[in-house]
């Protein structure tokens, strides 16, 4: 019930720099967490890049507010294989079709690009006809992610 | 009963407004879109595809007056959640009340103002925390003077529970930001009984049922003993410690919405027996989208089911002295103390977040649910056990009109008022910043001039800078 007591800071938070699971016989897959538009909730955001760097990839979280210009730039200096966009603002419409068209002028197509966030169920075809790969909801397993990943973007790493 | 609401632009919510005062609302909550949270106009090229998406969008007063449009504001309280352009937004109600002859020592309600919990949870911030400080005691200064029945700030965890904290960690966090404010309210020379009676709190209601009541009988406790021994305040008021309370909108599940009804009435009982003085319910389409009116409504009737029919009301802590109760408040309280010296001796609660200290606690704790979750350590009901297809439910839908709406508003305000005095009233307004006089006088003169939101953020954000943080995951 009582889940939590102060810890020491230095002992608060171990960031596991390097993949903690050995890369099987592939390259390790890079992925980009991204928190596009105006909106600072970024709990999932971390729960996610977290939850794949446990799962041995290598992860960039770009921080907050970030244009669909600045995330397909990062994405391309950072030449990853999978761009995470975590939105729950309501912005998915406008932002996620920019991003998509912006990674095609670069030719970057072949980045899978997956959102989570509060996305109304009717807007989901729109988004995936669009070419986003996967659209998870509240409630996603952090497994379930990891898993999708691994087989999807399995093609590029 | 106080339903947050605000969607779209100032008319459709006004319109949201008047249904709820009509369905037995007794408080207003405004709810503002993210381009106006973080300071920004609707046509501003940033706020692109957010306009009135999570709440309503108020770039000036004109805006502010549709908002309030046949809504007195003598007779109602309202709360408006706004943070590092709170000052602004407070400004234009000010403004509001003043033409519609409201006298401003009786009007009330409460402005969020809560800045440091920005930094820590929401990140809704716009300038760095010291400059950002000085805004949120500007408005003390202000309110002690001139509003003496409005609330300047509520001091939140809600958000702190949202970002993943622990209930400990929630009220640890959020009583040493209070016991900052009330630092930095002595350092200006104001009393503290002067100011402290006008702080309020805000916290979340969340699932686990006995540990929410304990951490509000908690909170009241070491309240009043950092009031009376730290600060040595002596009005009652100044230690008592008043709250608003939420429901845990995180805990809220997009599978089998109708669930979520459910929960929030329990989340709801919880707060309600722990002594709330105010009470938002939400919705149960909230996982997906921003209510709907049937939605809306419920969750108004959640709170009046149990306002009226359980009786629950009757009765002040009437869990107080259950043995289960008081060793669970005995140990969060102690947790929450634990919590508040490390944090005193970091320097306080600017040294920690420059630190990454609450930030980190919350991030780890956060992770650690997640992983409960996904092991089926910890059940929720619907998403990780007892999963079942349901059909899709009704819920709202935004346009994208409202930004082109209110684009072409701001270009017939730019085109009515008069430049030349919004350029002075900025100028002054930028001056004044450069020294360390209270804002307030200026930001209202601004307002007033019909300067937008995004015109005075701008001006200070010129003299103040811009808050960058160091992103931790």
């Amino acid at each position: 019930m009582l889940e939590s007591e102060a810890s020491d800071e230095v002992s608060a938070y171990t960031m596991p720099i390097t993949p903690s699971a050995a890369p099987s016989k592939t390259k390790t897959i890079r992925v980009l967490i991204a928190k596009p538009g105006l909106d600072g909730h970024d709990r999932g955001a971390k729960i996610i890049a977290r939850a794949l760097r446990d799962a041995g990839m290598e992860v960039i979280y770009t921080g907050l507010r970030q244009t669909p210009e600045m995330i397909a730039s990062a994405a391309e200096q950072e030449d990853v294989d999978v761009i995470g966009l975590s939105i729950l603002s309501g912005a998915h419409n406008t932002l996620c079709p920019r991003l998509l068209d912006l990674l095609r002028q670069k030719e970057m197509s072949d980045v899978l690009v997956l959102v989570g966030g509060i996305i109304p169920e009717a807007d989901i075809p729109a988004l995936k006809k669009a070419g986003i790969a996967e659209v998870f909801l509240p409630g996603a397993s952090t497994q379930d992610i990891v898993k999708f990943v691994q087989q999807h973007a399995g093609a590029r790493a | 009963m106080r339903q947050f609401a605000g969607f779209g632009s100032a008319r459709d919510t006004n319109l949201r407004f008047r249904y709820l005062l009509a369905q037995g609302q007794t408080g207003l909550s405004v709810a503002f879109d993210l381009p106006t949270l973080m300071g920004y106009d609707s046509d501003d090229p940033l706020a692109e595809g957010e306009v009135g998406k999570c709440g309503v969008a108020i770039s000036s007063l004109a805006d502010m007056e549709a908002l309030f449009d046949g809504i007195p504001l003598a007779n109602v309280t309202t709360s408006m959640t706004i943070n590092s352009p709170a000052a602004i937004i407070w400004a234009m109600y000010l403004a509001v009340a003043e033409r519609q002859g409201a006298d401003w020592k009786t009007i009330s309600g409460t402005l969020q103002n809560d800045i440091l919990k920005e930094y820590i949870a929401q990140k809704e911030y716009i300038y760095p925390p010291e400059p950002s400080l000085r805004l949120v005691v500007d408005t003390f200064e202000f309110g002690a003077r001139h509003t003496p029945r409005f609330n300047t700030i509520s001091i939140s965890g809600y958000h702190i529970r949202e970002a993943g904290s622990t209930a400990i960690q929630e009220l640890a966090f959020t009583l040493r930001d209070g016991i900052e404010y009330v630092e930095r309210g002595l350092r200006r020379g104001l009393k503290v009984d002067e100011f402290a009676p006008r702080l309020s709190f805000f916290f979340n209601a969340h699932n686990d049922f006995f540990e929410e009541i304990a951490k509000y009988r908690a909170a009241r406790r070491l309240w009043n003993s950092i009031m009376r021994e730290r600060f040595g305040a002596r009005d009652a008021r100044s230690c008592a410690l008043r709250f608003h309370a939420q429901t845990a909108g995180c805990s809220l599940t997009a599978q089998q919405p109708y669930n979520n009804v459910v929960r929030t009435a329990l989340q709801a009982l919880a707060a309600v027996l722990g002594g709330a003085q105010s009470l938002h319910t939400n919705s149960l389409d909230e996982a997906w989208s921003l209510p709907t009116e049937f939605a809306a409504t419920l969750a108004l009737r959640t709170q009046q089911i149990i306002a009226h029919e359980t009786g629950v009301t009757g009765t002040a802590d009437p869990l107080g002295g259950s043995y289960f109760l008081e060793t669970l408040t005995n140990q969060i309280e102690a947790g929450a103390r634990d919590y508040i010296r490390k944090i005193d001796q970091m320097g306080g609660m600017v040294a920690a977040i420059e630190r990454g200290y609450p930030q980190r606690e919350i991030g780890e704790a956060s992770y650690r649910y997640q992983l409960e979750v996904d092991r089926k350590e910890k059940i929720v009901v619907g998403v990780n056990d007892y999963v079942s297809n349901e059909k899709p439910i009704d819920i709202l839908q935004i346009g994208d009109s409202v930004g082109a709406q209110q684009a072409e508003r701001l270009r017939a305000l730019r085109a009515a008022r008069s430049n030349d005095e919004v350029a002075r009233r900025l100028a002054t307004l930028r001056t004044a910043a450069r020294g360390d006089e209270n804002l307030m006088p200026h930001i209202y003169e601004a307002v007033k001039a019909y300067a937008t939101v995004g015109e005075i953020c701008a001006a200070l954000r010129e003299v103040f800078g811009s808050y960058q943080e160091t992103a931790i995951t």
